[in-house]
């Protein structure tokens, strides 16, 4: 790493830290940094809360969790865009435009509303099977209409179609009314119901994800000129493309099963990412997670409180900042060719 | 001028080391490609592949790289069949240039030579004084020293080719493969190119359209029709009139003007 993307890093973590402190504060209920500083200590076992029960709630059970998932979706989400735009050398590649947090949804419906399997953990593990074959469906798609970078995203397009209808039809046939009205709301992309197991089961995937995207940063690199070239440089193409899209589909799920599908923050953040650290992945992926995590934090911020008291999904407002940057994606592409 | 022996015919004899390709074939749904290919090229040498369109040219390449595996017969180096290898020994070992290649990733000049150090560098650890030395040795080689910030798309063809050659020296390569490295060019940067390829201490596999550019810069050609070698040897034994008749379906008059008795192809026209 050079001397600058070690100090973007150290800036992007602290401009985090203070955006999690601040973003707690915002809200209906009258919160300070202070309380916020208070509350965590206490919670950590350092020193007394001189918080009221009330606001030790609201900040340790609603806002605390609620922030930090919207800094570990982001954060995901992003990193997920980064690897899927370079391993497709397709800078529109995203995992909710490609269709795997659709794939995800469906996965995870059926088991929330048919109840298929049971137990802790079997949301996100039907998320995760969702993702891997509507992955694997839009890969096949593309790849046999000829992998050109429009192909794939006509691919997504199908696969997200396809899953929606699926997931629709599931809710529509099974749930009742409230779940209906849950899950809808869910689909939309929503943060609202965060706890600390979402927190902690989604920052421990993205944890093991960025380590393996880390180590693969290189590998990466090498995707820039096609796979053949990849390959002549020592790459082996098919271990790699497994290994990595294994690890963006899982963590797709496991963003997916606890906050819904949030588009276009793994489009737009990668590319803002590349413009400040250039397109090395081992400076790119930490810049990239970094900026899509203190995203988040504010476009949740935004989106429960704007319209406040009632909230608008984050997904979309994500949406509504996301496809004017899909559209200027489109444009610079024809630029380029 | 003896007529150009049709059989399986040896290319220019090498002494085991290095790469090579014995009796090489490779079907695509049930048509042959490739038929029974030998190739030796003699250490730190250029060898042109010639050949009209579809004559395995290509394939060929992709076969002596290791990106396509031979339906029968092995391609070696150092003796040792290039499919046991692992891929970043091989690229350590042998650099490819590819006909024409773009990126939409927004790289410069030294980002894409850098790429050359990838099978040399581990995970997590920063470039090493050895990565660094290649870099700077590659850029001075193909001229493009004072060029290390440029991005790629403002590259014309050429620069992008040599970007791409200096790439391939970064990975520090005893062999190198290009395949039609000279194709979009204007005939100063075709010429400006190929001096540059051959000088380089490595040996050197080209495919080329251009029989002149061939007989100016090869040490050695291989005339493959059809998937078969149809000639292998110096250019001024292979380049005769009956051959392009025969290859090409085209009539010419071969002369030697050119310096160290290269020869110098004019088409006269095609043949009926």
């Amino acid at each position: 790493m050079t001397a600058r993307a070690v100090l973007l890093t150290a800036a992007g973590t602290l401009l985090l830290c203070c955006s999690l402190a601040v973003a707690i504060t915002i809200g209906p209920a009258d919160i300070r940094v202070a309380d916020v500083w208070s509350v965590v200590a206490a919670h950590l076992g350092l020193g007394t809360s001189e918080s009221t029960p009330i606001r030790d709630g609201i900040v340790w059970q609603l806002r605390l969790p609620r922030t930090l998932l919207a800094a570990v979706c982001g954060a995901g989400l992003a990193v997920c865009g980064a690897v899927m735009q370079s391993l497709l050398r397709n800078p529109l590649a995203d995992p909710f435009v490609l269709g795997v947090s659709s794939g995800a949804s469906t996965g995870a419906v059926v088991v929330v509303v048919l109840g298929v399997g049971g137990g802790a953990l079997s949301v996100p593990a039907g998320a995760f099977l969702g993702a891997l074959v509507s992955f694997a469906l839009v890969l096949f798609l593309s790849h046999t209409l000829g992998g050109g970078t429009d192909r794939v995203v006509l691919a997504g397009v199908a696969a997200m179609q396809l899953f929606s209808a699926l997931t629709s039809f599931v809710v529509m046939t099974a749930a009742d009314a409230e779940t209906t009205r849950g899950v809808l709301f869910w689909l939309l992309g929503s943060l609202g119901g965060a706890g600390w197991t979402d927190v902690w089961m989604c920052f421990a995937v993205l944890a093991v994800a960025l380590v393996v995207c880390l180590s693969y940063a290189r590998t990466l690199d090498a995707f820039a000129f096609g796979q053949d070239a990849a390959a002549t440089l020592g790459v082996s193409v098919a271990r790699t493309r497994l290994v990595l899209l294994c690890v963006t589909a899982l963590l797709t799920a496991a963003l997916v099963s606890s906050a819904g599908a949030i588009g276009f923050v793994g489009l737009v953040l990668p590319h803002a990412a590349r413009a400040l650290v250039g397109p090395g992945h081992a400076r790119l992926l930490p810049v990239t997670a970094l900026t899509g995590a203190v995203f988040l934090v504010w476009v949740d911020t935004l989106a429960r409180t704007v319209l406040d008291p009632q909230e608008v999904p984050v997904g979309v407002v994500t949406s509504l900042i996301g496809v004017p940057a899909f559209v200027a994606v489109l444009y610079r592409t024809r630029r380029v060719r | 001028m003896k007529p150009a022996p049709r059989t399986e015919s040896k290319a220019p004899a090498g002494n085991g080391a290095g790469l090579g390709a014995d009796r090489v074939s490779r079907r695509v749904d049930g048509r042959l490609i490739l038929d029974g290919v030998c190739l030796a090229p003699e250490q730190g040498t250029t060898v042109g592949l010639l050949g009209p369109n579809g004559s395995g040219k290509s394939t060929l390449l992709r076969l002596l790289a290791g990106l396509l595996s031979p339906s029968a017969g092995v391609v070696t180096l150092d003796g040792a069949p290039l499919a046991g290898l692992a891929r970043r020994e091989v690229a350590r070992r042998l650099a490819v240039v590819e006909q024409q290649v773009d990126t939409q990733v927004e790289l410069t000049v030294l980002d894409v030579v850098r790429l050359g150090r990838v099978p040399h560098r581990r995970a997590w650890t920063p470039a090493s004084a050895d990565d660094e030395r290649a870099v700077r040795a590659a850029l001075a080689r193909t001229g493009l020293g004072d060029r290390r910030d440029q991005p790629w798309h403002t590259l014309s063809g050429g620069e992008r080719q040599r970007v791409q050659i200096a790439r391939a020296l970064a990975q520090e390569p005893r062999e190198l493969l290009l395949d039609e490295p000279t194709n979009h060019l204007d005939i100063h940067h075709q010429l400006d190119l190929l001096t540059l390829v051959t000088g380089l201490p490595v040996t050197t596999v080209v495919a080329l359209h251009d029989l002149n550019l061939a007989a100016m810069y090869c040490d050695q050609v291989v005339v493959l029709n059809t998937g078969r070698v149809v000639a292998g040897g110096a250019p001024g034994e292979v380049l005769t009139e009956e051959l392009i008749a025969e290859v090409y379906g085209v009539r010419a008059a071969v002369t030697r003007e050119g310096p160290g008795d290269r020869p110098h192809v004019r088409f006269l026209g095609t043949l009926p």
